[in-house]
């Protein structure tokens, strides 16, 4: 099993910045790409994080378990969406493109198609800058950066050790896994999916019981020495802000004004390309 | 007049979840600057006793407390877990979670950290406690999973060095090094007393191993009493070690079964030391007169490796050219250091992984199209944690897990369990839950529902780890059982020197991903060469011989095998 969702730095642009930068472009990005249906600023900002991702060498295989997951909930979202509201697009650009009939109250009509697409746009303007944000900031780090923007301490470090003990978890699952199958229970390809799922909540027992152990040596290695003694604490990993940081919030907050302006500058959020024609 | 730091009087703990006290009248001084060692069998309350000392006991493992204990002069209970971590470090046995950084440097810095240190003052008191544990400078960025279990030991000695505490507590230090990083860690841990002058507290079972370095004082533990509270000399030439199940030095067995009586007078702790006069003929007189035959015999082979190569990444070889061959009814080791390719090894065999050259026969057949399950039929795999594979709350389920997956019918389920179930020992307990068992007894059943698929062969991955005299003993004597019984072919990899001396008739040496030796134990553990490049150390057995003025140490030693495995039987 490939390692997925863990730290690695490989010394690029993206690894260099603080993690609070990090985690403040995380946040702004979100909420400029949750808020604007924007096509235009969605395409511009999917082009952004494209390249974002291209600059951290962050490899596909690593992320990829977690992107087809996202695919899949995305995928079942415009299912959904398309099945409770079939009209929703419509409705948004108050026009209608009937395109074919398919049963009952269901039409495939342009403004649909055109609003599931922006849905599908939004979700991979904010997937690459999700990932990046896990994948290139080190947990350490980003609890001290947490710290700093007024975060009790004790909840940044249960953080950290969460995203640390990711890859544990991995390495214990591939074990327990690989321990089950020597014993014949089938875990590959060649058993049905529904056989598969069944044998794989045979891995869950023991991957509890060995995290459990796990849980119980951290906690007293934490407490021997001094975890939680103080109300502060100081960070070996703390980074302050370097010129690089104030240089890409700068650019985030007049990038988002600018997206905020496009979207709204003509009344709705939504861009409707149907008027142009 | 010297400093008492530690101070116990009529000293009484029961866990607050136990009927019984785990400490029973406990009265002990430590005196500063000493060297300590505690050693006890598994359960005798050596664990508690240090936890009492850094406060997990009665902190973190609440329980009731009777009569009196001091830390520095303080109540622990004034003082508090946190005023107990200023006074007393300690350096837990798992080396593996224990670590809280992510990198080794955070990892150090962490007792700083929450003392509210300057980051400029935390690196400068980070490469000094480095410093003193012989940790590279460039290792500080690293990840402590990517470091070797000698490394990981030492980032953990100088996390808490950088403390500058007056008490370094080491609970089993050498649990999960092999032997020569064993050895360099008490070396390590002796120049740290040296240099610091602090208390050093050990709590460890492998007496021989520690007393490579001097140790002032012994106190020996069993079932919750100090049974001895002497110095090594005093302590070897009694009969204490036996009484409380603690394995003595092998040069003492050998002495023993040669008739020499040991004196605390002549140095016993020390190989290098003891003084032989009086034994040296004795000696050369058990090695030459006692004859015991060491019975060889022949077998057809039941695995087969032929010029195996194998590589995870292109770039790095892994295996290369491995080629060897195991008998029907044998009981081998595969041994070698971290990272020698071991464990690819037995995962080729199981089929997690394919070859890239060369072949495997089973049974004088090639394996290469056999899946995963059709192998484990005849290869059983036990890990080296019995909690990554028991996966069913009750023992009778867990064993016949192998056989419900496969789709047999229920009375020969419960037929064939049952039967395993005796074998290992374990049908008085077959209708209890798996989590009331000890880890030993957790190991049987890892191995039960194995055996329960009759493999004709099973490979057991560091299968003694964690396990002190008595249980050792026992768990080894039901393998030999299994495997003289059932002809069971066993397989282990391991670095315990005892149980390659005592249990295998053969072991194959891996290095850098080839086969470097393929002998007897004797053979290999009196290679110097082998010895280095398998990270093992060098048999007291051996040294001995030598200062006995016996040339022929191979030969000494394996007499000494021979007839200990007679004694035994």
């Amino acid at each position: 099993m490939p390692r997925m969702l863990s730290y690695e730095d490989k010394g690029t642009f993206i690894n260099s910045l603080c993690g609070a930068t990090k985690l403040l472009f995380f946040i702004i990005w979100s909420i400029t790409g949750m808020i604007t249906y924007d096509t235009r600023v969605l395409a511009i900002m999917l082009f952004v994080s494209l390249i974002a991702f291209r600059i951290s060498r962050v490899e596909y295989k690593d992320i990829s378990f977690v992107f087809k997951l996202i695919m899949v909930f995305l995928f079942i979202n415009l299912i959904a969406i398309f099945l409770f509201s079939p009209e929703e697009g419509v409705k948004i650009y108050a026009h209608r493109t009937e395109l074919s009939h398919i049963a009952g109250r269901y039409y495939f009509t342009a403004e649909q198609l055109f609003y599931e697409a922006n849905v599908a746009l939004k979700y991979f303007t904010v997937i690459p800058i999700a990932l990046l944000f896990i994948l290139t900031t080190n947990p350490s780090e980003f609890a001290s950066s947490l710290n700093k923007l007024g975060v009790s301490y004790k909840i940044c470090y249960s953080v950290a050790i969460t995203l640390r003990y990711i890859p544990d978890m991995q390495r214990d699952y591939t074990t327990v896994s690989q321990a089950q199958q020597a014993r014949g229970i089938d875990m590959s390809k060649q058993a049905g999916l529904l056989k598969r799922i069944k044998n794989a909540t045979g891995i869950l027992i023991p991957l509890f019981f060995s995290s459990m152990e796990k849980i119980d040596t951290i906690s007293n290695a934490l407490e021997l020495r001094g975890f939680g003694k103080n109300k502060k604490r100081t960070w070996y990993a703390s980074r302050d802000f370097e010129q690089r940081d104030y240089m890409v919030i700068a650019v985030l907050l007049v990038f988002a004004v600018l997206a905020f302006y496009v979207t709204f500058s003509d009344g709705s959020r939504f861009y409707d390309p149907f008027l142009m024609v | 007049m010297r400093k008492t730091v530690v101070e116990f009087r009529n000293y009484t703990f029961k866990y607050r979840t136990q009927a019984e006290p785990t400490l029973s009248d406990i009265n002990l001084t430590i005196y500063e600057g000493e060297k300590l060692l505690i050693a006890g069998p598994s359960g005798s309350g050596k664990s508690t006793l240090a936890n009492s000392i850094n406060g997990l006991v009665p902190f973190s493992y609440t329980g009731e407390t009777e009569g009196v204990l001091q830390i520095m002069g303080h109540d622990p209970k004034e003082l508090g877990l946190f005023g107990l971590s200023k006074l007393v470090g300690t350096v837990l046995q798992d080396t593996d979670s224990q670590f809280i950084g992510l990198t080794v440097g955070e990892d150090i810095a962490f007792a700083l950290e929450n003392d509210c240190v300057a980051r400029t003052e935390m690196l400068d008191r980070v490469k000094a406690a480095a410093e003193m544990t012989n940790i590279h400078t460039h290792h500080l960025g690293h990840s402590p999973q990517a470091l070797s279990g000698g490394q990981k030991q030492r980032v953990s000695i100088a996390g808490v060095l950088v403390d500058d505490v007056n008490i370094l507590l080491f609970d089993e230090p050498l649990a999960n090094l092999d032997p020569a990083t064993g050895k360099y860690a008490m070396e390590l841990i002796d120049r740290i007393h040296r240099e610091t002058n602090a208390t050093i507290i050990i709590i460890e079972h492998r007496l021989e191993d520690v007393l490579h370095c001097n140790v002032d004082r012994v106190v020996v533990m069993d079932e919750g009493r100090i049974i001895a509270d002497t110095v090594p000399s005093e302590l070897l030439s009694s009969n204490i070690l036996k009484k409380a199940g603690i394995r003595e030095p092998l040069y003492l067995t050998s002495l023993k079964y040669a008739n020499c009586t040991i004196r605390s007078s002549d140095h016993p702790e020390n190989i290098n030391r003891i003084a032989l006069e009086d034994s040296r003929q004795r000696l050369k007189e058990w090695f030459e007169n006692t004859s015991v035959s060491s019975a060889g015999t022949e077998s057809m082979p039941v695995l087969e490796f032929e010029n195996i190569n194998f590589s995870y990444q292109p770039s790095r070889q892994v295996l290369s050219n491995i080629s060897f061959s195991v008998m029907k009814g044998e009981m081998l080791s595969i041994v070698g250091r971290n990272g020698a390719g071991k464990s690819t090894l037995s995962k080729l065999i199981c089929g997690f992984e394919k070859p890239d050259t060369g072949r495997i026969l089973l049974d004088g057949s090639n394996i290469e199209n056999d899946s995963i399950s059709t192998r484990a039929v005849k290869v059983g795999m036990v890990m080296q944690n019995p909690n990554h594979m028991i996966s069913k709350p009750m023992i009778f389920d867990e064993v016949a897990l192998g056989l419900v997956t496969r789709g047999h019918r229920k009375e020969q389920i419960n037929r064939q369990v049952e039967k395993v179930l005796k074998i290992c020992g374990l049908y008085p307990f077959r209708n209890w839950p798996v989590s009331a068992l000890s880890y030993g007894q957790k190991k049987r059943v890892t191995i039960a529902s194995i055996l329960v698929l009759d493999p004709q062969m099973i490979i057991l991955d560091e299968p003694t780890a964690g396990q002190d005299f008595r249980h050792y003993t026992e768990f080894m004597e039901f393998l030999l059982k299994l495997n003289r019984e059932e002809g069971t072919t066993i397989i282990m990899i391991t670095h315990d020197m005892h149980l390659i001396l005592e249990y295998t008739t053969r072991a194959i040496v891996m290095s850098e991903g080839c086969v470097i030796a393929n002998d007897t134990p004797a053979a290999i553990l009196t290679n110097d060469d082998v010895i280095a490049a398998a990270s093992l150390k060098r048999t007291s057995l051996y040294d001995l011989s030598i200062r006995a003025g016996i040339s022929d140490s191979r030969a000494f030693v394996q007499h000494f095998i021979d007839y200990d495995r007679r004694v035994r039987e």
